[in-house]
């Protein structure tokens, strides 16, 4: 019950049917305790919240990996499919269906692995989605296996003596794709930036690519607890444009730099910080890319005898 | 006002015509000389006469293969008669060759017979090149040493007499010559040659009538042979197209609201012909970034409500397989249509084979049953379409339709269909899903389901290719996956329970029963009566639904002495090295015939890439039942 003004009136409404946060919530997430997974789902729960999406019209699709059991802890539709396929599937439930909310959820071997050929193409189709990035740098489900983004020298299972290749930049990869529209890094570790990021993805018109850098505190410990307890390891990129956070947020960051996110020329440089930092915020965005969505949408709705009509004119084509 | 004047045609005289019942006769030429446009009409004018007609394209692998060359042949066989006409046929009657080097393939193909009439442009016999002269003079010789009737004709000569560049009009020259052989009405193969050039201007339509026109007269005034093939005109509306034509009308017609595909021969050309009409008709279009993705992206609008078909040939099932597993796993209903070629690999792209069968019905981790269709004829290849989307939506599954290279050019007539708008489906259930029913709610009975749709309140869930309860919970419970594979299992045993069982064609007991299934079907159908007018008792079975199989199998099989069955893929030959009655790999139709019947079933099949014709089967047969049948 939310009270009225109680100074000005006694008066109390009730408060209707909004939705909870535990209305999006369905089960117990089985995660590794420490995982940064748990604070991205907590995010994405007051999403839900915060915008009042239906269930019933909202979809998150997956791969396979940790990241993956992501749909299983929603509760609105799911669709948990094959390792390195969530690109294909999402696109396909958005392509004719604009009324969805579609969200996507991948990671690091999932997306620039199995899957990077989806990822190439999905960035250019920019159907209105937001694609949460699950990137902890490791492949986690299978027990510790180096990953693309696997930083150069990761011992693994896989690579007892260190990683031999330097690992892929997802930002500087997306950046570098057609018709990319919106491009965002964030941790887990900082759910205010966390949050505020999830949100200007949400509100994006177009496909929103948000990697976030995520722990994995079984396997990748020692990867990122120096970034977690150094704070000159971030750099915030600041802009009104950008991911904006309230003061007192703001104030934990030592390392902010100013970036004008219309500017993708500047945003490929940006992205190269990574090499010495990690760089959060928005690195592009651009909310007239072209958009396949509204294409596979320009033709629903046609009348029975309309279809019916144009198949018996290309029918009489083939009359003798 | 059309001011195309007409031309008023005046025979100088009126050869003796032979009356025959049908006639095989092929165009062939390098690429790009028009010759399939040449004989794709010439399928059209006769279908509108009232003649049964097959036609099938004679296609290269390249796209622009070298200039007078074996491999180069492109053109295209019409088999017209006086009945309906449902295979290739044997030899060619006649032949138009716009040179000679383009007939040595055809010849490899033992597509030609003794006395069949070879009509040769004769151009190249004074070609300033002495190597072409050279060898058009040996192939001439070798021609006739074959046995077959040579007549060199000065096409180019002719046609130079109407246009500047003989190769723009050449083939509507040759169209008026065979029309002049055969007998084909004037007025209709005017009317088709306007409706060909009906883009270009007056002056390009004129001077194509007036090379049919100028064909027909040289033809009538020079040739020694004249046939007429008598038909008969139907009052019922007929449509003429290929196999892949009937399966774009058949897409739209079905109500298909996304057809995602990825380029692969022999299938594309069926996108190619709904490309410019399908979004008027409700549907669209998606160009995959690849085959995977093209499957994962008809799955992802299947589960959003939206009907999907995806469209592949052999290479591309392969890649699908694992997307294929996922749909049969979660039950989402799709249509994946695969127009067969010649595999194993990248195979034998413009080839036809039957070679996915056991792929399609077992080429998946696990047990993945889905349903499994063959198209037998054209118009199959529309109807099937249809049902496949019905059969996809009501039990809950992938539904796969077979066609083949054959089916996909084969150009046949077949009454036109009435598209009706229950074929379609309607809007997407958004209605409250009912309370207490789970999203995999297996009838114990039959092991269907109904599913929730996103949109609809109440009815969320989570799909996945993991095992799962009927909540589709993540269990590894034994019990509950050995539950939900039977329930997979039961929704096909459920669809049997409908089908009708098969109808033999001939006696319903005899020496011999051939079982065929997919492209093979006017082949054997032809050769089956033919063998059985000079007393042979064999009977033929064609098989629509592979999976589930057709019921009563095996107490028809049983009233024959003998089963066998008739394929385009792959079988080891008794007698090869090696090869006994212990190791030997049958055709793939035979295996699963085989494991259902438990009857020891023999089978026919070759790769040799080709439609079978009918007399393979009567030579086949005359080995099988130690008889005379061919000459």
């Amino acid at each position: 019950m939310i009270s009225l003004q109680p100074d000005f009136c006694d008066v109390t409404i009730p408060e209707g049917d909004h939705y909870k946060m535990a209305d999006y919530a369905s089960g117990k997430a089985r995660w590794c305790s420490g995982c940064g997974a748990h604070t991205i789902l907590n995010s994405v729960q007051k999403l839900c919240k915060d915008e009042q999406l239906a269930p019933e019209n909202t979809v998150f699709v997956s791969g396979i990996g940790c990241s993956s059991r992501f749909p299983h802890y929603m509760k609105t539709y799911g669709f948990h499919g094959l390792h390195g396929r969530a690109f294909p599937v999402a696109s396909g439930v958005k392509f004719r269906r604009p009324d969805l909310n579609v969200f996507m959820v991948t990671g690091d071997g999932d997306c620039c692995s199995i899957g990077a050929g989806h990822w190439v193409h999905a960035i250019r189709y920019n159907m209105k989605m937001v694609v949460l990035l699950f990137d902890n740098s490791i492949y986690g489900l299978t027990k510790k296996q180096t990953s693309p983004t696997s930083p150069l020298g990761t011992v693994s299972n896989t690579h007892p003596k260190g990683s031999i290749l330097p690992p892929i930049n997802p930002i500087q990869a997306t950046l570098g794709l057609a018709n990319v529209s919106f491009v965002a890094q964030t941790v887990d570790w900082k759910p205010a930036h966390l949050h505020a990021t999830i949100k200007k993805a949400y509100d994006h018109p177009g496909l929103a690519f948000v990697r976030v850098v995520q722990r994995c505190p079984v396997f990748m410990r020692d990867n990122y607890e120096p970034t977690m307890s150094d704070p000159d390891a971030i750099t915030v990129l600041h802009h009104n444009e950008g991911i904006v956070l309230e003061e007192k947020a703001m104030s934990k960051f030592r390392h902010v730099t100013e970036h004008d996110p219309s500017d993708i020329v500047k945003a490929r440089e940006v992205a190269e910080l990574v090499k010495t930092t990690t760089p959060i915020g928005l690195f592009y965005q651009n909310k007239n890319a072209s958009r396949y969505d509204e294409y596979g949408a320009h033709n629903l709705g046609i009348s029975v005898e309309d279809r019916v009509g144009a198949i018996d004119s290309l029918m009489d084509r083939y009359a003798i | 006002m059309n001011s195309t004047s007409e031309v008023v045609h005046t025979e100088t005289h009126h050869p003796k015509r032979d009356i025959i019942k049908e006639a095989v006769v092929e165009i062939v030429s390098d690429s790009g000389e028009g010759a399939q446009k040449c004989g794709q009409s010439l399928g059209i004018i006769s279908a509108k006469m009232g003649n049964g007609v097959w036609t099938v394209e004679i296609i290269p692998a390249e796209i622009q293969p070298p200039a007078r060359s074996k491999a180069g042949a492109s053109g295209i066989r019409v088999r017209m008669g006086s009945d309906k006409i449902t295979n290739m046929g044997d030899h060619a009657d006649m032949v138009v060759a716009l040179n000679e080097q383009v007939l040595y393939g055809r010849i490899d193909q033992n597509a030609y017979k003794p006395g069949t009439y070879l009509l040769i442009e004769n151009k190249w016999a004074n070609s300033s090149s002495k190597d072409i002269r050279q060898n058009y003079q040996d192939s001439i010789k070798k021609f006739t040493e074959l046995g077959y009737k040579i007549f060199e004709i000065p096409m180019e000569e002719e046609c130079l007499k109407f246009v500047s560049d003989a190769r723009k009009g050449k083939n509507m020259w040759v169209l008026g010559l065979i029309c002049n052989v055969y007998d084909r009405d004037l007025t209709i193969s005017a009317t088709q040659v306007k409706y060909i050039f009906r883009k270009k201007s007056e002056e390009v339509i004129q001077s194509n009538l007036d090379l049919l026109h100028a064909g027909y007269d040289w033809a009538n005034d020079n040739l020694p042979m004249h046939f007429t093939i008598p038909s008969q005109l139907s009052d019922d509306d007929f449509v003429v197209m290929n196999g892949n034509e009937a399966i774009s009308l058949g897409i739209m017609a079905a109500g298909i609201e996304v057809c995602s595909m990825y380029p692969i021969t022999p299938a594309t050309s069926a996108t190619h012909a709904m490309a410019e009409t399908i979004e008027s008709a409700g549907g669209i279009i998606h160009q995959a970034e690849d085959e995977i993705a093209a499957i994962g992206f008809a799955i992802g609008a299947s589960y959003a409500g939206k009907t999907a078909v995806t469209i592949t040939s052999g290479p591309g099932i392969a890649l699908k397989t694992e997307f294929i597993g996922l749909a049969v796993m979660s039950e989402i209903p799709l249509v994946i249509i695969d127009v067969q070629r010649g595999g194993p690999s990248t195979g034998l792209p413009t080839k036809v084979e039957q070679g996915d069968l056991l792929a399609v019905l077992y080429g998946a981790a696990g047990d993945a049953p889905k349903i499994v269709l063959a198209a037998s004829t054209i118009e199959e290849c529309f109807h099937y379409v249809i049902l496949a989307r019905k059969l996809a939506e009501s039990f809950r599954t992938p539904v796969f339709v077979l066609t083949d290279a054959n089916l996909a050019t084969g150009v046949q007539p077949f009454p036109r269909p009435k598209i009706k708008a229950e074929w379609f489906t309607g809007p997407i259930d958004q209605s409250r899903w009912k309370e207490g029913v789970k999203a995999y709610d297996w009838d114990s009975s039959t092991g269907l389901s109904k599913r929730p749709i996103p949109g609809q309140k109440g009815g969320m869930y989570t799909l996945t290719g993991l095992a799962h309860d009927e909540e589709s919970h993540v269990a590894y419970d034994p019990a509950i996956n050995q539950r939900a594979a039977e329930s997979r299992s039961r929704k096909l045993a459920a669809l049997h329970q409908t089908l009708k069982t098969p109808m033999v064609n001939g006696d319903k007991t005899g020496d011999l029963l051939l079982v065929g299934w997919g492209s093979t079907r006017g082949a054997i159908e032809e050769a089956v009566e033919q063998a059985r007018e000079k007393g042979v008792k064999v009977s033929s079975l064609h098989l629509h639904f592979l999976s589930p199989i057709e019921p009563g199998l095996k107490s028809i099989f049983e009233q024959f002495k003998k089963v066998m069955t008739v394929e385009i893929n792959y079988s080891d030959t008794l007698g090869n090295p090696l090869i006994t009655e212990e190791n030997r790999r049958y055709a793939q139709l035979a295996w699963y015939l085989r494991a259902h019947t438990l009857i020891d079933i023999d089978c026919f099949s070759n790769v040799y890439g080709q439609p079978l014709s009918p007399i393979q089967i009567l030579k086949m047969l005359e080995k099988e039942l130690e008889l005379t049948l061919t000459e």
